[in-house]
């Protein structure tokens, strides 16, 4: 009997050993993080990491020459273009401010379950989310501090976007603004509110048209129940939405991220049209340093550079060229719209985009994303309202 | 060791129940019981409210009866392919045989997607439904559609073996005795492969109820409509609702345990059966 | 008569025949036409860039550690439900079982409650630098976990069947564990267990749901093939995501075959 359990317990130290031979060996960098050497500094598969034990223990910035540091950014679904351009020209800026390699290593998901990864223990260094709600659920894992929307410009969102519609070319049932989109005839593309953070601006700028309109809660709720009943396919991320209206030819219109909207009618230039409608919503896409990983792995002081050089011209320029709009406004500026209609039917050859002529409410006016989660996205609230029978 | 000397007169007793309960334990129980922990964050009443919620109930009732469906028709295609693959010699029956498997090896995720593409109403199935007024994706149907696809390989895995030891004999005996074909079929063969027919419709069923990665793509998601039990699991992870999650992770868990134990009190009646004609 | 069943005999085929095809060969099929729609060339780029590279080598090192510890798993797993009387056998049997009826999002997400930052073992992981979740261990142990029963299921069906009457008389004459598992077990159970490995094998690298909840999804490090095909396909790159698709249809088209060849060759061999 003694032997069999002794057996038993064997077995179970060797699967332990195993596994944690596996986990250190997949996590390096962050285990010789907790034993207090050179946390950040990782043995990189571009070979460059010969000279990389050096910098450990160095915090100034004339001994990181020649090393590697490795970052970490947890981001949402439309972004990879933008941080696949954004990640090289900061590695280039990198390179010249401190001489050291910086790798970055992108991860790419709906937005919310991106938040809960992070929150679960997924090492992110930063998190580019696409709201504030979502970096809240990671501050109130305790990784982030609290206040991080201070810590950068604009409440710590660096880009922004709206929401506009994404239409068939010729717009063959003329589709202007957020009423045509309870008309019976015609089918609407958005992702899932509740899985989606882009999901939710479509639903709140739409719910701010109605309003403007003087109409009650009650008859807002009536109207989105409308458009809502229109809702070919509620695919659970935007990309899965924008696949459904481009790849699969679903439905009339799309509600898009203005940037995805662009990315579609540049890859499919004669097919679409892009109509702004008469008012939007500002969407802040929300950035913050994860304190706790960038504390445990040494990586503050490039992760905080990473961040705010988002606000500089440089990059500034990117992300108008990968259609977001600029914080910046004498950036924003350069990219204005030469046309007074709110109709774009192909990308202006001079690469003037930006739409202003509507009229953008925020975050602000539903009282933050909190509130606003609560009322309209959590179980039972009004977007579950609107599907009861 | 008195009693361990007389029920296993085999050596390794010790050794190979160490092992496997190990590794059981840190792969299946201990997880499963954090699951349980989880749930029971919630109090009972609030654990039956969430689980019951009106689109939590049509989320059961999708799943269900999709899965359902489609593991029907898996059920008497499946026993069809095992009967020609076992019973007929032709060309390319070993292609066939080898292909059966296939469905495991595609990620989830592209045979929804491929799927998705053949049936939507330009698709290459989709356009010739689309002509009797059929929509195939987003609908039910479509899951449907991709759950068959999931659940292929699992009757006709189940039933092949028994049919290859099924008795050619039985059959010429019975028809010698004046049975007609079709009646050997129903009263000889059916019942002797009955066990691993429900063996692999239970198997399949369970598969496609908790199938997620190809239904999202193909089901339109709608609420009330298309929108599976995983789906809203998803979702309610997304909207960092851990204790509403594993509730209704934990129905489905118990209903693979319910789904697992019917499955395992046939086949013990089965080989009692069995055992008792021999 | 004679004529009655050709007849019966070809229409069954027929349907089998057409019903594969339809559900199981058309949409590979499509895969692989999307696959090439831009040419070779598009197709071999979107195979050999870095992240699609590394992807590869990632499914590989996990479903050789999924197989080996299934396999290591099964063999004992089977050999304590066949050769054995104890109490408990039927539970056992159902636990081990239960992974297949386990919806893979669940898969995932036990692994998340029970390693993720909110569970008690995350600090004591952690201290000692270990991340099972988001990290290579948590994308085997879930791999593991789809594919657990897969090899015991086939094994124990025919270790029942060839009973135990061979393996007792060894023991009675004093032969061990080890050696009786290979010189009279093993042969029994050789292509079964084949079998199992290859359905593992075909899961493992095909598993998207439960790995999709806990790797992460950082590019280049914790994406699976599985993975980076959604990676790719949601950046609007079809011919790269159904490129990569098609190498996994081939690679499990690759053991399927094998799997058949050795199979018959054991038949013949037995027979």
């Amino acid at each position: 009997m003694k032997s069999r359990f002794l057996t038993a317990g064997l077995t179970l130290t060797l699967v332990l050993g195993t596994l944690t031979g596996c986990g250190s060996s997949a996590s390096a960098a962050a285990s010789e993080g907790a034993s207090g050497s050179s946390a950040a500094v990782s043995e990189g598969a571009s070979g460059s990491s010969v000279s990389a034990a050096a910098s450990g223990e160095a915090s100034g910035s004339a001994s990181l020459e020649g090393t590697t540091v490795e970052l970490t950014n947890v981001s949402y679904d439309p972004t990879r273009e933008l941080y696949a351009a954004y990640n090289e020209l900061f590695a280039d800026y990198w390179q010249e401010q401190k001489g050291q390699t910086v790798e970055i290593t992108q991860s790419h998901g709906g937005s919310g379950k991106q938040a809960l990864e992070v929150a679960n223990g997924l090492e992110a260094d930063v998190v580019t989310l696409a709201l504030e709600g979502d970096v809240d659920a990671v501050k109130n894992a305790g990784l982030i501090e609290e206040g991080y929307t201070s810590e950068f410009d604009l409440d710590s969102s660096p880009y922004t976007s709206t929401i506009v519609f994404l239409v068939r070319k010729d717009n063959p049932k003329n589709i202007q603004d957020w009423d045509d989109l309870t008309r019976e005839d015609v089918g609407v593309i958005t992702p899932n509110p509740k899985t989606s953070g882009g999901a939710r601006w479509n639903y709140l700028a739409a719910w701010y048209y109605f309003e403007k309109q003087g109409l009650s809660e009650d008859q807002i709720k009536e109207q989105l129940k409308a458009l809502f009943q229109n809702v070919v396919v509620l695919d659970s991320g935007a990309r899965g939405s924008t696949t459904s209206f481009v790849e699969n030819g679903q439905g009339d219109v799309l509600i898009a991220w203005e940037n995805e909207a662009f990315l579609s009618l540049e890859e499919n230039p004669d097919d679409y049209e892009i109509v702004v409608p008469s008012v939007s919503i500002l969407c802040q896409p929300t950035v913050a340093v994860v304190d706790e990983v960038v504390d445990k792995r040494g990586t503050r002081e490039v992760a905080e550079e990473y961040l705010s050089y988002l606000y500089s011209d440089d990059a500034q320029k990117l992300e108008a060229e990968w259609y977001y709009r600029p914080t910046n406004e004498n950036i924003l500026s350069d990219y204005e719209y030469a046309e007074t209609s709110n109709t774009i039917t192909e990308i202006p050859e001079d690469g003037k985009w930006i739409i202003t002529n509507v009229e953008l409410t925020d975050i602000s006016h539903f009282n933050g994303w909190t509130e606003a989660t609560e009322k309209h996205f959590a179980d039972g609230g009004v977007f579950d309202e609107i599907y009861e029978e | 060791m008195r009693s361990t000397k007389n029920k296993h007169t085999i050596p390794g007793f010790g050794l190979s129940m160490g092992i496997t309960l190990a590794i059981l334990g840190l792969v299946v129980i201990i997880p499963l019981c954090s699951l349980v922990i989880y749930s029971a964050q919630l109090s009972f009443h609030d654990f039956i409210a969430t689980i019951t919620r009106p689109r939590v109930l049509a989320s059961y009732q999708v799943s269900f009866l999709t899965a359902f469906i489609a593991s029907l028709i898996n059920t008497v295609t499946g026993v069809v392919l095992a009967w020609v693959l076992v019973r007929y010699e032709f060309p390319w029956k070993r292609f066939l045989d080898g292909i059966i498997e296939l469905p495991f090896a595609l990620p989830t995720a592209v045979a929804g997607i491929a799927l998705t593409h053949l049936t939507v109403s330009n698709g290459w199935v989709g356009s010739f439904f689309g002509k009797f007024g059929i929509e195939v994706a987003y609908t039910r149907l479509g899951i449907i559609i991709a759950l068959i696809f999931i659940g292929i390989p699992f009757v006709v895995r189940s039933v092949q073996p028994v049919l290859e030891k099924t008795d050619a004999e039985y059959e010429a005996a019975a028809e010698l005795m004046g049975a007609d074909r079709r009646q050997i079929f129903f009263r000889v063969i059916l019942p002797e492969l009955m066990p691993s027919i429900i063996a692999g419709f239970t198997m399949a069923f369970a598969r496609c109820l908790g199938e997620y990665g190809s239904v999202v793509f193909i089901a339109g998601n709608t609420p009330y409509e298309t929108e599976i039990t995983p789906l809203l699991i998803m979702s309610e992870l997304q909207e960092f609702d851990y204790a509403s999650a594993t509730s209704i992770a934990l129905v489905m868990l118990f209903t693979a345990f319910v789904i697992l134990f019917i499955n395992a009190a046939v086949q013990s009646r089965a080989s009692k059966i069995i055992s008792g004609i021999e | 008569m004679n004529q009655e069943k050709q007849v019966t005999k070809w229409v069954l085929i027929i349907f089998s025949t057409v019903f594969l095809a339809i559900m199981l060969l058309l949409p590979l099929f499509y895969v692989i036409i999307t696959a090439f729609r831009e040419g070779w060339s598009a197709f071999t780029a979107a195979i050999t860039n870095e992240d699609a590279a590394a992807s590869i080598r990632l499914t590989l090192i996990v479903t050789l550690i999924t197989v080996a510890v299934n396999t290591f798993f099964g063999i004992f797993a089977s050999w304590v439900i066949t050769k054995y009387r104890f109490f408990g056998k039927k539970v056992l049997s159902a636990l081990i079982d239960l992974p297949l009826t386990v919806s893979p999002i669940i898969a995932g997400l036990i692994y998340v409650l029970t390693f993720g930052r909110n569970s008690i073992l995350y600090p004591i992981l952690d201290a000692w630098g270990i991340h099972i979740i988001f990290a290579v261990p948590g994308i085997v142990l879930a791999t593991i976990f789809v594919t657990f029963p897969f090899i015991s299921r086939e094994l124990i069906p025919v270790l029942t069947a060839v009973g135990n009457d061979e393996e007792e008389a060894a023991a009675m004459m004093g032969a061990g564990f080890f050696r009786i598992f290979r010189s009279i077990t093993f042969p029994h159970i050789k292509w079964a267990f084949l079998y199992g490995i290859v359905l593992c094998a075909a899961r493992a690298m095909g598993e998207f749901g439960a790995v999709s909840v806990l790797s992460g999804h950082l590019r280049g490090k914790t994406n699976t093939m599985p993975l980076h095909i959604e990676v790719t396909y949601q950046a609007f790159d079809f011919t790269g995501a159904f490129a990569m698709s098609s190498i996994l249809v081939v690679m499990a088209l690759i053991i399927l075959v094998l799997r058949n060849v050795l199979e018959y060759r054991g038949k013949k061999e037995n027979g």
